[in-house]
């Protein structure tokens, strides 16, 4: 099968919504303690996307989250710091300048995020400049109206130009799973995004409520392993958005390495788009440490 | 006699405006003075601490923002309703094996003591603000503010007064807590709780916790997120305990001794000064 040409809804699996739901409960009853949360959590530090996407920000703020990133935490420096900092167009040469001399990427959403509402050539033009401004990674909407109308081509041919378009920089292709309405929905989008040129999947833009939810994950996830199964290419995998707790993020990490394996749980391969994550990661890592219960003023917010 | 099977009262905890059970599922037996068992209480854990401290941190900004009067409404609205439920109260302090003179005594002096505080609201202000003479252009005052959560570690005498005479002046003072309610005899505690949750007071401003004291209070003492602790645990072992974990975290720790609840020494607005911060503002002035 190639892989610039759309996939064939005809052999695509249909998905059991009881049987994915009921799945994901057992997978979150996994006790993952002591040693291994430890772990898990130093792992989930070095996955998030840290994420500023409001209106009001500005290069102050961006400067100062990409202080966090290198450090999240001064007390420990020894923590990893996290895997990009997901920002607009407009602040990519801000924070690539803070980030200098790091490993940490910059990603930078585009296509008229997050609503897609805006002609291609318009999308184009945005990805060209986060690109040109320095963007290691471009964050993608897909036109969900599109899609729900039966669009597919259109939606394919969209992605595969927008690819086109970033170059070197690595595409992730936001669903917004949040207006898909079914699973099967997902699925087939996961599968257009993939076989369009996506280098990783994510859920949301967080703009959207429900944004990532584990239902959904696990059919991304599935999509992503029979894309592997059949092409051999690994895809990136990045829920997105109402990921607060370590907790949740620990839930996340057991249905990877369940459905894919141990290989997808490097930052290379999976993500997590959050901003208050980093937090409460941070909190549960200093309890692990000294054994007493943290407060969320002893924390930076940005 | 009839047929009727009597309904027991499941005893549980109040923990942000719900009633939930112990995270760990267990219970513990409450005993009465001839030692037979007259319920089951939640015997909680430091999850459940740690899952307590939540809704009260959470419930801390609305409530120190109610107006002060608002406060005094809702202090008052509690003894309202303690006193509509008089007798639920006297029933259950004496199955606990207290006599009905001195169960109907405790009873009316807590409601007497949740009026007393619910006067203070608005006043205590007044008597402990100033407003300090400076020698530059400026207008110096200070006022006290509430200190944040407090966990309150109640003593086993006195079960349903110890535990109102605790609360009331905590919350006077816009702060809220987290009890350890008594150990051997926590069901009037939990009964408070139902009274609390009736009287439009915000979930999350009272949190009662049951259980063994020495499985929660290492815990709850060192949580970084309480501000301060209120105590009336004698044992030395303890009050150590606690001295050294409120050290992590710079938390006010009071304790408090008590021989005698009944006498009115508690009723004292010096006890919500307590945990009050008294901030200091310089404002330009006549220039």
């Amino acid at each position: 099968m190639s892989t610039n040409t759309i996939p064939d809804f005809n052999t695509t699996v249909s998905i059991d919504k009881v049987g994915v739901e009921e799945r994901v409960s057992r997978l979150n009853k996994r006790s993952i303690k002591k040693e291994s949360k430890m772990q898990a959590l130093k792992l989930a530090l070095s996955m998030i996307d840290l994420t500023t996407l409001e209106g009001k920000d500005s290069e102050g703020k961006v400067v100062q989250l990409c202080r966090k990133a290198r450090v999240p935490y001064a007390p420990m420096p020894e923590l990893p710091s996290v895997a990009a900092i997901c920002v607009y167009p407009n602040m990519v040469s801000t924070a690539k300048k803070a980030l200098q001399g790091t490993e940490i990427n910059v990603a930078s959403v585009a296509t008229a995020f997050p609503s897609g509402m805006a002609p291609l050539q318009v999308k184009l033009d945005d990805t060209k400049y986060a690109v040109e401004e320095g963007a290691d990674e471009i964050d993608m909407v897909i036109s969900r109206g599109e899609f729900l109308k039966g669009n597919y081509n259109l939606i394919f041919d969209e992605i595969a130009a927008i690819k086109d378009a970033c170059g070197d920089a690595h595409l992730k292709v936001i669903l917004e799973t949040g207006e898909l309405e079914t699973y099967e929905n997902v699925r087939k989008a996961s599968d257009i995004a993939m076989y369009a040129g996506a280098d990783f999947i994510k859920t949301s833009t967080g703009k959207i409520s429900p944004a990532a939810t584990q239902p959904v994950t696990l059919v991304m996830l599935e999509a992503i392993r029979d894309y592997y199964q059949a092409t051999g290419k690994m895809i990136g995998m990045k829920p997105a958005g109402g990921i607060r707790k370590a907790k949740q993020a620990l839930q996340y990490l057991v249905l990877v390495k369940e459905t894919l394996g141990a290989k997808w749980l490097t930052p290379e391969w999976f993500r997590f788009g959050a901003s208050s994550l980093t937090n409460d990661l941070l909190m549960q890592i200093v309890k692990q440490e000294t054994g007493v219960y943290q407060s969320s003023y002893y924390f930076s917010t940005d | 006699m009839s047929d009727r099977i009597e309904i027991l009262k499941t005893y549980k905890t109040y923990v942000g405006g719900k009633f939930p059970r112990s995270e760990s599922g267990r219970t513990y037996p409450i005993r009465d003075v001839d030692d037979h068992i007259i319920a089951n209480a939640c015997r909680c854990t430091r999850k459940d601490v740690r899952d307590a401290v939540i809704p009260a941190r959470t419930a801390f900004s609305g409530w120190s923002e109610k107006s002060a009067y608002n406060r005094g409404q809702i202090l008052y609205r509690i003894a309202e309703m303690l006193e509509g439920r008089k007798d639920q109260f006297v029933n259950e302090l004496q199955r606990g094996g207290m006599k009905t003179k001195t169960a109907e005594k405790e009873v009316e002096l807590s409601i007497d003591r949740l009026i007393y505080f619910a006067g203070w609201t608005d006043k205590y202000p007044q008597v402990f603000g100033s407003i300090n003479p400076v020698a530059s252009q400026h207008f110096n005052f200070t006022s006290p503010e509430p200190t944040g959560v407090v966990a309150v570690i109640s003593s086993d005498e006195s079960p349903l007064l110890s535990i109102v005479s605790l609360i009331a002046p905590v919350i006077a003072g816009g702060n809220t807590c987290v009890v350890l309610a008594s150990e051997s005899y926590p069901l009037s505690a939990v009964s408070f709780g139902e009274v609390l949750h009736s009287s439009d007071v915000p979930g999350g401003v009272v949190n009662i916790l049951t259980g063994y004291r020495k499985e929660m209070l290492d815990h709850l003492t060192k949580h970084m997120d309480v501000n301060a602790v209120l105590n009336c645990i004698t044992d030395k072992e303890i009050r150590k305990l606690i001295d050294e974990n409120a050290s992590i975290s710079v938390k006010r720790v009071h304790h408090y001794p008590v021989d005698d609840w009944s006498d009115d020494t508690h009723e004292n607005p010096y006890l919500i000064l307590e945990f009050q911060e008294q901030k200091t503002t310089w404002h330009p002035a006549g220039i």
